[in-house]
Order: structure tokens, then C-alpha cells, then sequence
């Protein structure tokens, strides 16, 4: 049944080159954990993809119940994980999996840094990769202010503190980060809400459309 | 086994791969799913009677009635105004109507057209309910308004939700 849909398709639109190109291409030895157990190293890449992933959908899943009010933001958070059918596990997905993405993406550089994978031809990726690294921070940061508990305020205080100390510019920084000069409130709220679940996505999903072509143009760089 | 039957190695890992995958995206997809329709599967719980009313008040001409309930909508609590139009029938029984046009769902109101004096009238489509709540056939409402569910207590009247009464 479903070979018949795909081929009724495929017939049609020619798909097939498509996903050969995406998925069908040689795993060389030096990369295979089951030639070399020490190619395990290479997973990390994809397994900071699998927890974004999974940050993704937690998020959106999430976003049907939580409102970036200072009224009711911290009421739905604990609407949502108490009251709600499986809140507290998808909730918890989202809080857990920010940090493991974050370790993820650490292993990840670490063994490109090691290896010397980011030499040319490499040095482009390199780049997206670092970008990716600070959106990714950019995300936990904004995500962290959400449930607008104690924690979440006092931690946003001290980050916007911490931007006010840029030289010069440094308070005009500040401003537009929390969306007031020195209230930290119903403004900060939603403008951090907005960059968690629009902006830094957007340049998450564009920078990671990147980084992935050119793996696929470069190939796996060579073994040690 | 004939060799037709036979799984080939190639095959196998497939199946294996896509079990495997399934399995994973299942138990992470199956939480949060259950999570969004939560809504739908919780179950409701009836409201409590709400003094409305002196019964005395009651004439055998409808006449509108409010009062208010709290209500819990997830996160958010607040005092909701409810409407009924009450009056007694010709056996001296209570009947209470909830104001929604059962066609989609805008107000009606008693005697308010000219043309149709004695009948509850919805301004948007034109819908007409006798005065016991049945809609008139040829009008836009399929159903009759939903009732009430009431008790008398001390001379007053206590309302509780609203039953449809099906349709035709």
C-alpha cells in the first residue's frame, strides 16, 4: 500500500533523486562505530540535531498552554504541568533537553576542535557552527526568563546586567533587550518570548540548513 | 522455506531500522501529543445550583433573569454573567431557557419583533421559538433552546447548566 502511494508519486514528481541525495550516501570506515568503537565521537553532531529536534516539538507542544503574560505566564506554567495530562514530561523534555543540547553541542565542537575538522575546507562551518553555538545559548537565556518564576526573574536581572557592561553602548543594549531602561517586566516578557519562538528559531533552522549543505558538499573530513 | 519467503539481510535491517525508529519517535511523540488533546478527554464536571430568583417573581410571561457563576477556565478564574428567560407554564411548573439561538449560537429575545409577539426571536438568521422553547419550523434553528436544569428551595429558584434538548 504504501510502496503504491510512493510509486503513484514518484511516478509523477520523481522524488527518488531527492532523498537519494539527502540520505543515500557512503558512511566511510573511519566514521562507522562498528569498524572503530572510538568513531562514537562522530554521533555528536547528530545527537545535538535529535535533542533539537526534540526542543522543537516539546516547544510547540507547549506554546498551546503558556501565555507570555506577567499574569498568567507563571499561572499556565503551573496550570500546564499540573493539571494537564503528561505537562510535567513535556515540560520537562523542553527543561532537560536545553541543557543536553547545550552538552551536545559542546561534545560536538570539542571533537571537531580535536580532530582539526574545521581546516580548510572546513573553516566556513566552523563559523556557522560558532553562530549556532551562541543562538543556541541566545535560546537558553530567553527560554529561561518564560515560566517567570523567582529564578527565571532574578537570572534575566543579572544577564541584562551583565549586557549593560558592554563599553559605550552598553545601556542602550540593555533597553533594547528588556524593552524598557530599567523595568524588567510585562515588555521583557513578551520581547523574550517573541525572540525564543520566532526570531532565534528562524536563524536556528537557517544557519542549520547551512551547516548540513555543506557536509554534504564537503563530505566528512578524513581520518586522522 | 521457499525463497520467495525469505528475508533478505538488506530487508531485515530495514524493518529492524524502521521498528527501531518508530518505536522512539512514538514514545517521544506520544506524551505530547496526549498533552494537546488533554482538553478534550477531560472529563466535565457539573456546576452547582445558583440561587437566581424569588420564585414569586415568576410570572407566567417569560422575563429575562441573570446572575453569575465563577468560572474556572484553565489558568484564569472569573465571575460569568449567565441569562435565562423563566416563567410558569399552565401547569404551574418552572421552565427556564437558556438564551442561545441552538442555530449558531446568538441571543434570542422574548417579543422583541413585532410580527411575532408571543414567540422568542433570534436577530441574526431570523430564528423563532414558540414559548416553549421548540423552534418553528422553516426558521433557521433545528433544535428547541436548551433548558435549565432547576430546583426550588426556600422560595427561590436555583439554576444549574443548561441541557440541549436534541433536534430535528
Amino acid at each position: 500500500m504504501l510502496q503504491r502511494i510512493y510509486d503513484w508519486v514518484d511516478e509523477r514528481v520523481d522524488v527518488t533523486p531527492l532523498w537519494r541525495d539527502i540520505a543515500d550516501h557512503e558512511v566511510p570506515e573511519h566514521v562507522n562505530p562498528a569498524h572503530h568503537f572510538s568513531a562514537f565521537v562522530y554521533c555528536f553532531g547528530g545527537l545535538t540535531f535529535f535533542v533539537t529536534v526534540i526542543q522543537i516539538l516539546s516547544g510547540m507542544f507547549l506554546t498551546m498552554y503558556y501565555v507570555p503574560d506577567i499574569e498568567n505566564a507563571w499561572k499556565s506554567v503551573y496550570y500546564l504541568q499540573r493539571e494537564v495530562a503528561y505537562g510535567q514530561i513535556v515540560r520537562g523534555m523542553h527543561h532537560w533537553g536545553a541543557s543536553l543540547v547545550i552538552v551536545m553541542l559542546f561534545l560536538h565542537t570539542l571533537r571537531v576542535f580535536f580532530q582539526g575538522a574545521y581546516k580548510k575546507p572546513r573553516e566556513l562551518n566552523w563559523v556557522i557552527g560558532v553562530l549556532l553555538f551562541f543562538v543556541m545559548l541566545g535560546l537558553g537565556f530567553t527560554g529561561y526568563l518564560l515560566p517567570w518564576d523567582n529564578k527565571a526573574y532574578f537570572a534575566t536581572q543579572v544577564g541584562l546586567e551583565i549586557a549593560a557592561a558592554t563599553p559605550f553602548i552598553g545601556d542602550q543594549i540593555r533597553t533594547l533587550l528588556a524593552g524598557d531602561p530599567s523595568i524588567v517586566g510585562a515588555q521583557t516578557l513578551t520581547r523574550f518570548f517573541a525572540i525564543h519562538v520566532f526570531f532565534l528559531p528562524a536563524a536556528l533552522f537557517g544557519l542549520m540548513a547551512f551547516h548540513f549543505v555543506l557536509i554534504r558538499k564537503q563530505g566528512i573530513s578524513g581520518p586522522l | 522455506m521457499s525463497d520467495k519467503k525469505r528475508v533478505s539481510r538488506r530487508q531485515f535491517l530495514n524493518y529492524t531500522l524502521t521498528g527501531v525508529g518508530g518505536f522512539m519517535a512514538a514514545g517521544m511523540l506520544a506524551p505530547m501529543v496526549r498533552f494537546a488533546i488533554d482538553p478534550v478527554l477531560k472529563s466535565k464536571e457539573g456546576g452547582d445550583l445558583k440561587s437566581v430568583a424569588s420564585v414569586d417573581e415568576i410570572t407566567k410571561e417569560p422575563q429575562r433573569f441573570e446572575w453569575t457563576i465563577d468560572q474556572v477556565d484553565g489558568w484564569y478564574e472569573s465571575e460569568v454573567q449567565k441569562t435565562a428567560w423563566v416563567y410558569k407554564d399552565d401547569n404551574d411548573e418552572i421552565v427556564a431557557l437558556s438564551p442561545i439561538c441552538t442555530h449558531l449560537g446568538c441571543t434570542v429575545d422574548w417579543g422583541s419583533n413585532d410580527e411575532y409577539p408571543n414567540e422568542f426571536y433570534c436577530p441574526c438568521h431570523g430564528g423563532r421559538y414558540t414559548k416553549d422553547g421548540d423552534n418553528v419550523p422553516g426558521t433557521p434553528p433545528t433544535a428547541p433552546l436548551p433548558v435549565f436544569e432547576h430546583e426550588t428551595k426556600e422560595g427561590m429558584l436555583y439554576l444549574g447548566e443548561a441541557k440541549d434538548r436534541g433536534g430535528a
